[in-house]
């Protein structure tokens, strides 16, 4: 269930040695044709359609089309996302379109402080985690 | 070193304490935990085969954390997972991710994971009180399309950018030279440059996923890859392990999850938040029905929820029957929970609903777009898909390893917490063997385990200088040698993907899914098998093996491919023998021994393990005995 690259709208990620689908695609399947400075998939067979890369280009380049071998043509998941929430437009087969938005994050992207107000960490010898210092864990009672 | 060039990669020598091999939740819930334990000179680094961000089982999203206890107690929680792994798990490993794995869930929503909150407790933090909307005993609902990349923030700050690789894949583990069944260090290369890595490490952790892709999947095509596990998780964790003598366990236990067909949607939420029913294409409830044969695998049949594989077994006889399709009936549980609600909530179910879908399986959205399927109007055919191997969803294969101090009995311990039987080799997450149900939340805490017990082993093993038992040079003309055949052969035939000389990576694969699916109980045979068909299967995997001496790759990303493909040839091959020692039919609806068709209590409930000898090849299997910590009586229990 492959993605696939509009010609149009790929710019090459402006001549970076790595796009943005190039960086973030988990099965490591977009890469840049340098001649052309377009993206591709690779290997359309291994695309497990998660849109990772749809949803970091910075072009809307990218989209998905389902498996062809096994979903009539037409329909279309096209999502739009920002840092904050994600946008769905669903197209049907039959013409009819939804869509839906939802949240992705209650905090700014880059906000997080790992051990910003944490404990510190208690004894390395007991099974206590660093955040539960001072805790006491349980164990097994029948 | 000059620079590499493919097929001669530049060699670069690391040296860490700590290698965390994996990006994905219980490599974050490591790093995140290892690192605040660590003295300012301890080395931390993780390797990661893509970018953390999007990485692993969790890549796309999830709509739904599985576990969460809240008010819930872990004994209870163990009760579940052992009634749905049919009575044989680790109640210490599962009991220690039950009182741990909330702090990770509080964590992520501090991070800034939405959460769904039942009304009377709208915008309180689970932490301070919060109450989540379940989807069931054990699953809260989450807006969770962004669940990895918020986790993984917290992982790179907390490890610092500087001790992260990513595009590195990690082929094999090297043991010490001086100290038998000792660590020493891993070898992998990167996907993108011409570099290969040699680490020198104290402790290592072993978290590269479950395996994907070793049986012919149901989707073919293009449509291969639209796995419902990650199609990367290649088995890395359980093949890498076992290739330096980590004794495994349970490796003949298997997931089949019954899933949408064709895009292999998520069910959790239709049966349990929107309580729909699925029928045989009669309109028959085949659970009910069926009772009376599940009855052949008690106790666990009275189990409060069904086990899965028992769940599978009824919908299967319906299938082979002839009475299918198996259908998920939206339309009337959609209806029904309409009957008390407001247009405006009705609107906001069927977002919901496709939430589910868009937050973790775009390709059943996908599926029902092109197929004109809205779920208020029609019901959608379900499918028992091909198998997976995996260790913290519904499946508990994996690598057995030392218990927590404080629970385990004194034959699951032998010093630190989810140490394998390798000194020095950790895992979490898919590679911990027995204790399923842990899931995105449970493999990040027991990550976090890992990674604080990893700080302690360092600190105790300080002196340790590793000395590779390795021949480098040696190991990278082994890596390479997919780059060599291709390089020398690549010009004697005309066309060169077919050529006599070597093999694709993805013919490797095909062939690989092509036997195990005919002997090792696949889809075409309805999962049965018996030691005939396992006795051909293993001749088959034997040649296999012989010829991944034979593999090409054309370029890097190939190489990636061939070393995956190898990894699942050895995960697959640990699947078979132990289907082939276990001779009773444990997991009915997940594999058949069509040879032992019976549950067999007395001579069977025990975990079965393996060893690969490094020095002779030969594998060892072995029945250890089960042990209950926590009281079981299955009648009610594991809602």
């Amino acid at each position: 269930m492959p993605t696939f690259v509009h010609t149009d709208k790929c710019d090459g990620c402006k001549g970076g040695e790595v796009t943005a689908c190039m960086y973030i695609c988990p099965n490591n399947l977009m890469k840049l044709d340098t001649e052309r400075m377009k993206a591709y998939n690779q290997e359309p067979d291994q695309c497990w359609e998660c849109q990772c890369c749809v949803k970091a280009c910075p072009q809307q380049a990218i989209e998905v089309r389902a498996y062809q071998d096994v979903v009539p043509m037409g329909g279309a998941c096209i999502p739009m996302r920002t840092d904050q929430a994600i946008m769905w437009t669903i197209k049907f087969r039959d013409g009819e379109v939804k869509r839906f938005k939802f949240p992705v994050r209650t905090t700014p992207v880059g906000s997080i402080d790992p051990y910003g107000n944490k404990p510190a960490p208690g004894s390395l010898d007991d099974n206590l985690l660093f955040t539960e210092t001072g805790k006491t864990l349980p164990v097994i009672s029948n | 070193m000059t620079e590499g060039t493919f097929g001669n990669p530049e060699i670069i020598d690391i040296e860490t304490d700590i290698l965390l091999v994996g990006g994905g939740m219980a490599a974050c819930g490591a790093a995140f935990e290892a690192k605040r334990w660590a003295s300012d000179d301890l080395k931390i680094t993780l390797v990661d085969k893509a970018a953390m961000d999007r990485s692993g089982a969790v890549a796309m999203g999830l709509s739904a954390i599985n576990t969460y206890l809240g008010d819930r107690k872990p004994e209870d929680y163990c009760r579940m997972v052992s009634a749905d792994l049919m009575g044989i798990t680790r109640d210490d490993l599962v009991f220690d991710v039950g009182r741990h794995v909330d702090d990770s869930v509080h964590l992520f929503e501090e991070w800034g994971l939405p959460i769904w909150k039942d009304k009377s407790t709208e915008g309180v933090p689970l932490a301070e009180g919060g109450k989540p909307v379940r989807s069931g005993r054990w699953q809260i609902m989450i807006n969770g399309e962004g669940y990895k990349t918020i986790v993984a923030e917290a992982a790179k700050k907390a490890l610092g950018i500087e001790n992260i690789m990513e595009r590195v894949f990690i082929v094999k583990y090297l043991l010490d030279e001086n100290e038998k069944n000792r660590i020493a260090g891993a070898v992998g290369f990167s996907v993108r440059e011409h570099k290969l890595y040699v680490f020198k490490a104290n402790a290592i952790l072993n978290v590269a996923g479950g395996c994907v892709n070793i049986f012919r999947p149901r989707s073919s095509g293009e449509g291969n890859g639209r796995t419902w596990y990650p199609v990367w998780n290649a088995g890395s964790t359980y093949a890498m392990a076992a290739e330096v003598g980590a004794e495994l366990t349970m490796m003949e236990n298997r997931f089949v999850p019954a899933r949408f067909k064709d895009g292999y949607g998520p069910v959790g939420a239709w049966f349990l938040l929107f309580k729909s029913k699925a029928t045989n294409g009669f309109g028959e409830d085949y659970v009910v029905k069926n009772a009376d044969m599940l009855k052949d695998f008690a106790p666990y049949d009275q189990a409060a929820v069904v086990p899965t594989c028992l769940r599978n077994h009824a919908m299967l006889k319906e299938m082979k029957e002839g009475r299918g399709p198996i259908l998920m009936d939206t339309p009337t549980a959609m209806a029904k929970l309409a009957e008390t609600m407001t247009p405006q909530e009705i609107k906001h179910l069927e977002a919901e609903a496709w939430e589910d879908f868009l937050d973790m399986c775009i390709g059943q959205a996908g599926v029902w777009a092109g197929m004109n399927i809205r779920p208020e109007e029609t019901p959608s055919e379900l499918m028992p898909t091909e198998p997976y191997l995996l260790g913290s969803h519904s499946g508990c294969c994996g690598i057995w390893v030392s218990g927590p101090s404080d629970i385990a009995p004194p034959e699951w311990q032998w010093g630190y917490n989810r140490m394998t039987t390798v000194k020095g080799l950790f895992t979490a997450g898919d590679g911990v063997g027995a204790s399923g149900h842990k899931f995105s939340s449970g493999s990040h805490a027991e990550g976090r385990i890992a990674g604080k017990e990893m700080v302690r082993f360092v600190r105790d093993n300080k002196d340790f200088k590793p000395v590779l038992h390795a021949d480098i040079p040696a190991i990278a003309e082994e890596i390479y040698l997919p780059v060599r055949n291709y390089i020398e052969h690549k010009d004697k035939t005309t066309a060169e993907d077919v050529n006599p000389h070597y093999i694709l990576p993805a013919m490797f694969q095909k062939r690989l899914q092509k036997y195990m699916d005919e002997y090792v109980a696949g889809t075409s045979t309805y999962y049965q098998t018996n030691a005939k068909l396992l006795e051909i299967g293993l001749q088959h995997l034997t040649w296999l093996k012989e010829d991944s001496k034979n593999l090409r790759a054309k370029d890097l990303h190939e190489l990636m491919r061939a070393w995956e493909n190898y990894h699942r040839l050895w995960a697959a091959e640990a699947h078979l023998r132990h289907i082939m020692f276990r001779e009773e039919t444990r997991y009915p609806g997940f594999f058949y021994r069509a040879d032992f068709p019976d549950l067999n209590e007395a001579e069977w409930k025990c975990f079965v393990n393996s060893r690969h000898d490094p020095e002779t090849g030969e594998w060892e299997m072995k029945k250890v005995p089960h042990i209950d910590l926590v009281e079981k009586h299955y009648v009610g229990q594991g809602h």
